[in-house]
C-alpha cells in the first residue's frame, strides 16, 4: 500500500474509530540492521578508533565493521534526511543509525569503502559554507551538544537551543574533530530549567533561565487555570491564593521568594515570565553520567547569568572556551571535568577558568547544607584574600 | 518565544503522542498558526534502512512542515509542524502503510529508548534493544493512555558506562552488568603495555600522553585499588571490583566483562522540578534479565501500582521514594534493606520504628509509669 494523497488520505473523519490500528509499537530493530550487524550481534571482542570519527569493531567471526560518525543538527528538514538516505545507499547497502547524541553513524565492512565514505562526506557542505556532516565525536574530545526545543517549537524557554548550539559547536569545532582532551567533553543545552535532556549530568551544561517574577493576568486566570495546581507547582511556596478588586479569584506571588524557575507558568498560561532583557543563560560544570572511575555527578553552577546575545550568545563561547582550555591544560589523563574540579577544588576551578565566583552560585534551597565547606581544608586563591581584607583580617 | 501556551490535541483512542503548539502571531505567521509535534517511537538504538526513512520523509513531506529532530531526547522521532486536520491522515498512515506507532506524551509511560548494545558493543551486559523493544510492545496501554501520576520512563544501559544516560534520564534505570570475574587476556595485556595496541582504544590519540604506563594509567585509577601486577601478568580482586568499566574501557582488547550477566535496577532520576533533581538510587543489585523479562515486568508493576495510588498529581517516582523513604519501597518491592543502597548509613538518629518491633508496644499507662517514678 502506497502513502495517499488525498487531503485527509485514507482518515474517514465521519467514522474516526473504523480501520483504526493502534498499540502497534516501534517497528522491529533487526530489520534495520546492516547484515554485517545482524551476523555479529552479541560477538563484538573489541574495538578500535582508528582517528577523530572512525571506529572499527572486531567480532570473534573474523568480522569488522567501520564507523563513521559525524556531527547532526538534531534539528533537520526531510531533504537533508533524503540525503543521509542517499549516502547510506551510496556505501552502506541503505543503512545507517543515530546516537544517543544526534550524531550520524554510517557502517560498512571495509577500507576502500571507508575511504570513499569519508572523502564524500567531508565534500558536501551546505551552500553558506557549514560542513553537511562534518566527521568527529569519539575519543577524548568533544561530540554533539543534546539540547532541546528553544524558540523553535516551546512556550517555557528563557532563551534559543538551536542557534546557541551552533554558535558554540562553531567555536569548538576543532575539538570535535580531534581527540586532544583529558577525556571526552560532553556539552549539553536545555532552554528552560526543566532541563529536558542532559543538562544536570554533563561536563558543560548551558541552561536559559529568567530573573523576573510572572507578570499575573489576573483577568483570565481563574477561567484558564487551577488555582490550586499553580500552588502547588511552586518549589518555594512564594504563590498564595487572592482575589482582584473586581472579585475575581487569581493569585499573589511573594516576589522576593521566586526564584524564576517559571514551573507555574508550566501549569498556568496566565503567569509569563519570559522578559528580553530579564532570560538569559547560566552555565553548569561537573557533571557525568557514567560509573567510569567516580560514581555519576550533578552538574554544578559556576555562572550565575549571562546574557542571550542573539545569535551568536558570543559571552556564552567565551565562557566555554575558557573553561574548556583550562580543563584541557591542567587535568589529568581521564580526569573528566568533575573529576578534575573535584581533585583541585572548586576554588582552584574559579582561578583557573578564571570566572568570578557570586553569591549566586551558594546553594540556598533545602538541601543545601550538605555544599557548605564544613572544613578548614582550602586553598588561598585571590577571592580569599579579598575576604580576609574586607573582614580587617589583613591589611592591603 | 511566540508559541502560545500549551495546546491538546491528539489522535482518536490515545491520550498522548502529539504536542500542541499554536502561534502567538498567526496573522502574520499563517503557515505555522499551528505547528504540532508528533512523536513518532524509533526502533531500537535507531538504526534504519533508507526505505523506511524515505517513507517517514514522504509522509511527513506531504503532511507536515518538512522538519524533523533526528531525535528526540527521550529517543522519538521528531515531526516536528503540521496542522490539527493532518494528525490523523498521518496516524493513519503510519499505522496502515509504515506498521509504526506513535511515541508517549504526558503522565504516562514515555518511550523507552536504549543504548546500541550488543549490536556494536563489546560491553553490553544485557540484550539492550531486546528488552527495549519488549517492554514497550508490553506496555503499549501505558504509553498511549495516561493513567498514571506524572510521566514515567524506561532507559536501558548495556553496562555502567551510561551511553543512554538512564541514571540520570529515567524513573526506571536498567543497567548491565556481572557477577563474576572479569575476562583477562595476559597475551593482550602484554601488548598493551609493550605500546602495540593504543590505550582506550585510541581515544587521546590526538594528544601526546608519553606511552602508556599501565601502573599509573589503570592500577593506580583504580576506584577499589583491586588491581595488581604480579610475575608480568595483571590481577585483580574481583571480589573488591565494583565494575566502574575503567580498566576495560583502557584496554578493551585485554579485559573484558565478565559472563555472568544481568542487570542492576536503579529508581527515580528526574530533573529539579520540583524538589531538585536526581540520580536514579541503586535498588536492585543484580537480575537475570533474559526473555520474555517476568522478573523485570514483576517489579515493573509493583512500582507502579504503589506509585499510581500513592503519588501526588505530578509527582515523579524519584519524589514518592523521597517521600516516604527508601524503607517503604522496599516493603513495595518486597525486598530487604542492604548496605548497598546507600552511599552511607545515616548520621542523624531520628530513626523510626515499627510498633510491632518494639516489646510491649506503643500503649503505655502514665499511672503505670507513675508508680515508678514520682511528679
Amino acid at each position: 500500500m502506497a502513502l495517499s494523497t488525498e487531503r485527509l488520505g485514507l482518515y474517514n473523519p465521519e467514522k474516526p474509530m473504523e480501520n483504526r490500528i493502534t498499540d502497534l509499537g516501534p517497528r522491529h530493530f533487526w530489520q534495520y540492521f546492516p547484515p554485517i550487524i545482524r551476523n555479529n550481534y552479541g560477538k563484538w571482542t573489541h574495538h578500535e578508533i582508528l582517528e577523530p570519527g572512525i571506529l572499527v569493531h572486531f567480532s570473534e567471526t573474523g568480522d569488522k565493521v567501520f564507523t563513521v560518525r559525524c556531527g547532526g543538527c538534531r534539528f533537520m528538514t526531510v531533504e537533508h534526511v533524503r540525503e543521509i538516505c542517499d549516502i547510506a545507499d551510496k556505501y552502506c547497502e541503505g543503512h545507517m543509525r543515530f546516537t544517543t547524541r544526534n550524531n550520524i553513524e554510517f557502517l560498512v565492512d571495509s577500507s576502500d569503502k571507508l575511504e570513499a565514505l569519508k572523502k564524500d562526506l567531508m565534500s558536501r557542505k551546505h551552500v553558506s559554507g557549514s560542513y553537511k556532516f562534518p566527521i568527529g565525536g569519539t575519543g577524548a574530545g568533544l561530540t554533539n551538544i543534546v539540547h532541546t526545543q528553544g524558540y523553535i517549537h516551546c512556550h517555557t524557554p528563557a532563551t534559543d537551543a538551536s542557534s546557541m548550539v551552533k554558535a558554540v559547536m562553531d567555536d569548538l569545532f576543532d575539538y570535535f574533530q580531534g581527540m586532544t582532551l583529558p577525556a571526552q567533553v560532553r556539552v549539553s543545552m536545555a532552554c528552560c530549567l526543566n532541563m529536558c535532556g542532559a543538562v544536570h549530568c554533563s561536563d558543560i551544561a548551558l541552561l536559559g533561565y529568567h530573573r523576573k517574577p510572572p507578570i499575573v493576568d489576573a483577568e483570565v486566570l481563574e477561567s484558564v487555570c487551577e488555582i490550586p495546581l499553580v500552588i502547588a507547582a511552586c518549589p518555594t511556596g512564594a504563590i498564595s491564593p487572592a482575589k482582584t478588586e473586581s472579585g475575581k479569584k487569581a493569585v499573589k506571588i511573594k516576589e522576593e521568594r521566586c526564584m524564576f524557575c517559571g514551573n507555574c507558568y508550566t501549569m498556568c498560561m496566565a503567569l509569563p515570565l519570559s522578559d528580553k532583557e530579564g532570560d538569559g543563560v547560566t552555565i553548569l560544570a561537573g557533571g557525568k553520567i557514567s560509573n567510569r572511575i567516580s560514581p555519576p555527578k550533578f552538574s554544578k553552577v559556576v555562572v550565575p547569568f549571562l546574557p542571550n546575545n542573539f545569535p551568536r550568545y558570543p559571552e556564552v563561547c567565551e565562557t566555554v572556551k575558557q573553561i574548556i582550555e583550562a580543563y584541557a591544560s591542567d587535568a589529568k589523563k581521564y580526569e573528566r571535568v568533575g573529576d578534575w574540579a573535584e581533585r583541585i577544588g572548586w576554588e582552584k576551578f574559579f582561578e583557573k577558568t578564571n570566572i568570578p565566583f557570586t553569591e549566586h552560585l551558594i546553594d540556598d534551597y533545602r538541601l543545601q547544607y550538605d555544599t557548605y565547606r564544613t572544613s578548614t581544608q582550602f586553598k588561598y586563591t585571590e577571592a580569599a584574600w579579598e575576604v580576609s581584607r574586607a573582614a580587617g583580617g589583613i591589611e592591603d | 518565544t511566540h508559541w502560545k501556551h500549551g495546546g491538546i490535541v491528539g489522535v482518536f483512542g490515545y491520550g498522548g503522542g502529539v504536542i500542541g503548539r499554536y502561534s502567538d502571531m498567526p496573522e502574520k505567521y499563517p503557515s505555522i498558526a499551528h505547528f504540532h509535534t508528533m512523536r513518532v517511537n524509533q526502533p531500537a538504538s535507531k538504526f534504519y534502512n533508507t526505505d523506511y526513512l524515505r517513507s517517514l520523509c514522504d509522509l511527513w513531506e506531504y503532511r507536515g512542515s518538512g522538519l524533523m529532530n533526528m531525535h528526540g531526547s527521550t529517543g522519538d522521532i521528531i515531526f516536528l509542524g503540521t496542522f490539527t486536520e493532518q494528525l490523523e491522515p498521518i496516524f493513519y498512515e503510519l499505522t496502515h502503510i509504515l506498521q509504526q506507532d506513535l511515541g508517549g506524551s504526558g503522565s504516562n509511560l514515555r518511550t523507552p529508548s536504549c543504548c546500541i548494545g550488543k549490536a556494536r558493543c563489546e560491553w553490553s551486559c544485557i540484550d539492550t534493544q531486546d528488552m527495549c523493544y519488549e517492554l514497550t510492545h508490553h506496555y503499549q496501554d501505558e504509553l498511549h493512555r495516561p493513567a498514571f501520576p506524572y510521566k514515567f520512563k524506561f532507559k536501558f544501559d548495556g553496562c555502567p558506562n551510561g551511553c543512554v544516560a538512564s541514571i540520570a534520564r529515567s524513573d526506571m534505570s536498567f543497567i548491565g552488568t556481572w557477577r563474576d570475574n572479569i575476562r583477562i587476556d595476559q597475551e593482550a595485556v602484554k601488548a598493551y603495555i609493550g605500546g602495540e595496541i593504543p590505550p582506550n582504544a585510541g581515544a587521546h590519540k590526538g594528544r601526546d600522553w608519553g606511552k602508556f604506563d599501565i601502573q599509573k594509567e589503570v592500577i593506580d585509577l583504580c576506584p577499589t585499588q583491586c588491581m595488581w601486577m604480579e610475575d608480568g601478568k595483571l590481577k585483580i580482586d574481583d571480589k573488591e571490583c565494583t565494575r566502574c568499566m575503567h580498566c576495560i574501557n583502557v584496554m578493551p582488547k585485554a579485559l573484558r566483562p565478565g559472563l555472568d550477566t544481568g542487570v542492576s535496577l536503579l529508581f527515580g532520576a528526574k530533573a529539579p522540578i520540583l524538589e531538585g533533581a536526581q540520580m536514579s538510587v541503586l535498588t536492585i543489585p543484580f537480575m537475570k534479565a533474559e526473555p520474555p523479562y517476568d522478573n523485570i515486568k514483576e517489579i515493573v508493576e509493583k512500582v507502579w501500582d504503589w506509585w499510581m495510588e500513592e503519588g501526588k498529581n505530578r509527582e515523579r517516582l524519584g519524589e514518592l521514594i523521597q517521600r516516604y523513604g527508601i524503607p517503604k519501597f522496599l516493603e513495595v518491592l518486597e525486598i530487604p534493606p542492604m548496605p548497598q543502597m546507600v552511599k552511607e548509613p545515616r548520621s542523624n538518629p531520628y530513626i523510626f520504628w515499627k510498633e510491632e518491633d518494639v516489646p510491649g508496644g506503643w500503649q503505655r499507662d502514665i499511672n503505670d509509669y507513675r508508680s515508678r517514678h514520682k511528679r
